[in-house]
């Protein structure tokens, strides 16, 4: 018995830390243990941490690009040429004679923060966006839906290229626009998920403690819509990354000599029968990401479901 | 008479990552034509798996038959291929499941899902179908045939939806009937109608009828033979009125104790005190159908008292308007007109805001124990919400106020952490009790709290209440479709019908003198 009440005010002090909000609900919060659970859960699961361990390992490459890079992103070395991978160059260089590891790096440090950020938007608008629409319901609802769907209706191409007439060129505006976009169908994943979810009886027993709307929608109607949420977040962030490629490609992105991946690529594609490692080595690194990306939002997943087994 | 149906022991087990689960263990049974067997246990004592296990449905792995025999017409069902056994499910033995509300495809109309095997299975054409169709929905007591083969399923009710059900088992004349907790999820007098039923076509067709329950009292009128069931064995068997007048093992006896019989021990007349916790006027509360815009009146101008320390009981069919009217009485449905008066105060036109403080003395306990829990929450974050919003503790006051409530329902200390569905039925609506009373409410509005439970649950669960009502001074509104259930419970009752009140007084004179004849009807259809 004692060992128990122990137990318990150890995963209090644990985590009481990593929130420092004050108000009732909040300072009651450190003793949810569904989050400590999930990780719990997640640490046994070998693919999902490789999964962890690989985007851990390509960020932090990403990072610290200018100190380890063996040569600058836009050193140039026309009598080389396009050569194929060498001691001097691991992964060859283009027809320019550049280095492809240097570039594949540079390139990272654009996709990874593109699908971060934009992703990041995304998810903080369209979970909230959609939250508040299936729960409140009614007209409220059909007003924030009828945005979307305006939204939604407005050719994208024409929505960016506006956006950087007005504002102009700029990395930080390409993340926000792709991010404005794709928070739509997050929007109407959650939606769904929480009309369907407001009706369990728990919803209405939270109603009656006397949980305000705002509560209920955090404690009660999120975690419960997390699954979905996570897997289409997982799908959203090599989306991203290729729409800031097609943008790239067509103008509107990232510049060269500057690069990121989806650039890299279809370069690479171009090139294709003479200088086939200007394309398998970007490849291969954008569908590892992808790979560990997946492995991890399924093991989250999991571990965020707590009907799953528990041994 | 010969035997139509001999299992001789039957023995599946499940093999689970947490060890071997003995689900059936060593059965043996026999139906004969014309007769009703009735296989009785809690949940989780097997009667259901015994059955599936023989008709191959069984999901495997896990699951696994381990020895046994099953003898139907002359051949062995254990031994018999997956395609020999579809063909005896579709013709030869038949099952009516316990949810009439989700096995029947919402996209096709009731005619076009009767027909269907009529028209694969035996090769009939399109007229002939639906002439079998129209004989048999008339066999299942449903009065206009015609119209009924043309309507959608969500047009029905729960018991016409099981007549559907029991004339879809018939359609290939089946010798072998298997009734799954048939009348489980319906009221007691439509539960009365589909018993009728069934004991009325197993006689005029001359069939074996295999009934599972998990209350005695249901199968009372209706089965020949009885089994009952515990953790897999067979811990009794024998003939009805045996079983029900002199029954031998332990566990048969718990169970026939566990129907709801006998009133309160201590029914002191409340009625005469001056200030009542709840006074309800007048209350209208009203629904817009969802086609038609009309506006029904679900509650339909009713008013009542509650004193302080009163169980006030709630009885009626669903539909009836009951449900709506404890959850106006909260303000979960908002009211159209009337006043709701507690402890002095009007509450009926307080804002979500304004009535947030009031919340915090005034609780429900719902019906379902798998909806209304958050899966996502353990026992501990469920429990310790209330207290912590309504600022009632804090840090190790939090830790101590929890593990006494779990105390308090009789849930064991170290459960703290866990999750709902870690729990049975009969734990989930104890936690659900235990969320209700954490805030020290004076009222608690409890619908239908044990409608979803076995019967020896729910003795455990009407016990409880009873215990908390007298420790905490609750004064309790308790909704249920069960007269018997009511009287075990409440001083006072209220008699609902089509949103209005049809009679109400003294819970013993109303059970033994019944003045209105929806009330008689309620009574005489009590298993």
């Amino acid at each position: 018995m004692s060992e128990m009440l122990n137990s318990t005010s150890e995963a209090q002090g644990s985590t009481s830390s990593q929130s420092g909000r004050v108000d009732s609900i909040n300072e009651y919060e450190k003793g949810t243990s569904l989050w400590s659970d999930a990780w719990l859960r997640l640490k046994k699961n070998p693919l999902a941490l490789t999964g962890l361990g690989f985007l851990v390992f390509i960020a932090l490459a990403c990072l610290c690009t200018p100190w380890i890079a063996p040569y600058g992103y836009e050193e140039q070395n026309l009598l080389l040429g396009a050569s194929p991978p060498s001691p001097q160059h691991w992964l060859g260089t283009d027809t320019f004679g550049r280095d492809l590891l240097t570039r594949i790096l540079y390139g990272g440090r654009v996709s990874l923060m593109v699908g971060l950020i934009a992703t990041s938007v995304a998810l903080l608008i369209g979970v909230t966006w959609g939250a508040i629409a299936g729960f409140v319901g009614g007209k409220v609802d059909a007003v924030m839906m009828r945005l979307v769907d305006i939204i939604y209706a407005l050719p994208f191409m024409i929505f960016i290229v506006l956006l950087m007439v007005v504002f102009g060129r700029n990395l930080w505006l390409l993340f926000f626009a792709i991010g404005a976009v794709e928070w739509l169908t997050m929007a109407r994943i959650v939606r769904g998920q929480v009309q369907s979810l407001k009706e369990q009886e728990f919803v209405e027993a939270a109603i009656s403690i006397g949980l305000s709307k705002w509560a209920i929608i955090r404690r009660h109607l999120i975690p419960n819509a997390l699954g979905p949420v996570i897997v289409y977040t997982t799908l959203t962030i090599p989306s991203v990354m290729l729409l800031e490629a097609f943008l790239s490609f067509l103008g509107l992105g990232i510049q060269p000599p500057q690069s990121s991946w989806g650039l890299l690529i279809s370069y690479g594609v171009e090139s294709m029968e003479e200088y086939p490692w200007l394309l398998i080595y970007p490849g291969l690194t954008l569908t590892l990401t992808l790979f560990a990306l997946n492995f991890l939002g399924d093991g989250l997943r999991d571990a965020l479901d707590v009907r799953a087994s528990k041994d | 008479m010969t035997a139509l149906l001999e299992v001789k022991n039957l023995t599946t087990y499940f093999h689970t990552r947490n060890g071997v689960v003995k689900a059936v263990d060593d059965v043996s049974f026999t139906v004969k034509s014309g007769e009703t067997l009735a296989i009785v246990g809690e949940s989780g004592s097997g009667k259901s798996v015994s059955c599936y296990s023989m008709l191959g449905l069984i999901p495997s792995p896990p699951g696994r038959i381990e020895a046994g025999e099953a003898w139907f017409d002359g051949r062995d069902l254990l031994k018999a291929s997956q395609a020999e056994l579809r063909q005896i499910r579709g013709s030869k033995i038949a099952m009516i499941f316990q949810d009439p509300m989700t096995s029947l495809n919402p996209y096709l109309t009731v005619g076009e899902q009767l027909i269907e095997p009529l028209i694969f299975h035996h090769k009939l054409s399109r007229a002939e179908a639906a002439e079998k169709a129209r004989s048999l929905l008339q066999e299942v007591g449903i009065r206009d045939p015609e119209k009924t083969y043309h309507a959608w399923p969500h047009e029905f009710s729960g018991g016409m939806r099981q007549r559907v059900m029991i004339a879809m088992a018939l359609i290939a004349e089946p010798k072998l009937l298997i009734a799954d907790e048939p009348t489980t999820a319906l009221d007691v007098t439509i539960q009365k109608q589909i018993l009728e039923l069934v004991k009325e076509i197993q006689q005029h067709r001359d069939i074996g009828v295999i009934f599972i329950s998990h209350d005695l009292a249901v199968v009372k009128d209706l089965a020949d033979q009885v089994v009952v069931m515990k953790t897999g064995r067979v811990v009794e068997r024998g003939d009805a009125p045996s079983i029900f007048n002199c029954p031998d093992h332990d566990y048969t006896k718990k169970l026939l104790a566990a129907i709801p019989a006998g009133s309160k021990a201590s029914a002191h007349d409340t009625a005469q005190m001056s200030h009542p916790l709840l006074s309800v006027n007048n209350l209208v509360t009203t629904f817009a159908d969802r086609h038609s815009g009309d506006r029904f009146k679900a509650v339909d101008d009713i008013s009542f008292e509650l004193q302080r320390g009163e169980i006030l009981g709630l009885v009626g069919e669903s539909g009836s308007g009951k449900s709506t009217l404890g959850r106006s009485v909260l303000k979960l449905a908002q009211s159209d007109s009337g006043s709701i008066v507690f402890d002095g105060e009007e509450i009926q036109d307080l804002t979500a805001k304004a009535m947030r403080p009031y919340r915090r003395r005034m609780q429900m306990i719902f019906q379902d124990p798998y909806a209304s829990l958050n899966p996502r929450m353990t026992i501990y974050d469920t429990l310790a919400e209330p207290l912590v919003l309504h600022d009632l503790a804090k840090g190790p006051q939090l830790n101590k106020a929890v593990l006494e409530l779990m105390d308090d329902v009789g849930l064991a200390r170290a459960y703290v952490r866990k999750y709902p569905h870690e729990f049975s039925g009969g734990q989930r609506q104890r936690i659900a009790i235990g969320r209700a009373i954490a805030t020290k409410p004076e009222l608690v509005i409890a619908d239908e709290p044990v409608s979803a439970l076995d019967v020896t649950i729910q003795k455990q669960i009407l016990e409880l209440i009873l215990h908390l009502v007298d420790k905490h001074h609750l004064s309790m509104l308790f909704i249920s479709h069960d007269l018997a259930v009511v009287r075990v419970l409440c001083d006072r009752v209220m008699v609902m019908k089509q949103g209005r009140v049809v009679e109400s007084g003294l819970m013993e004179s109303v059970w033994s003198s019944p003045q209105h004849d929806y009330t008689e009807a309620l009574l005489k259809a009590a298993p």
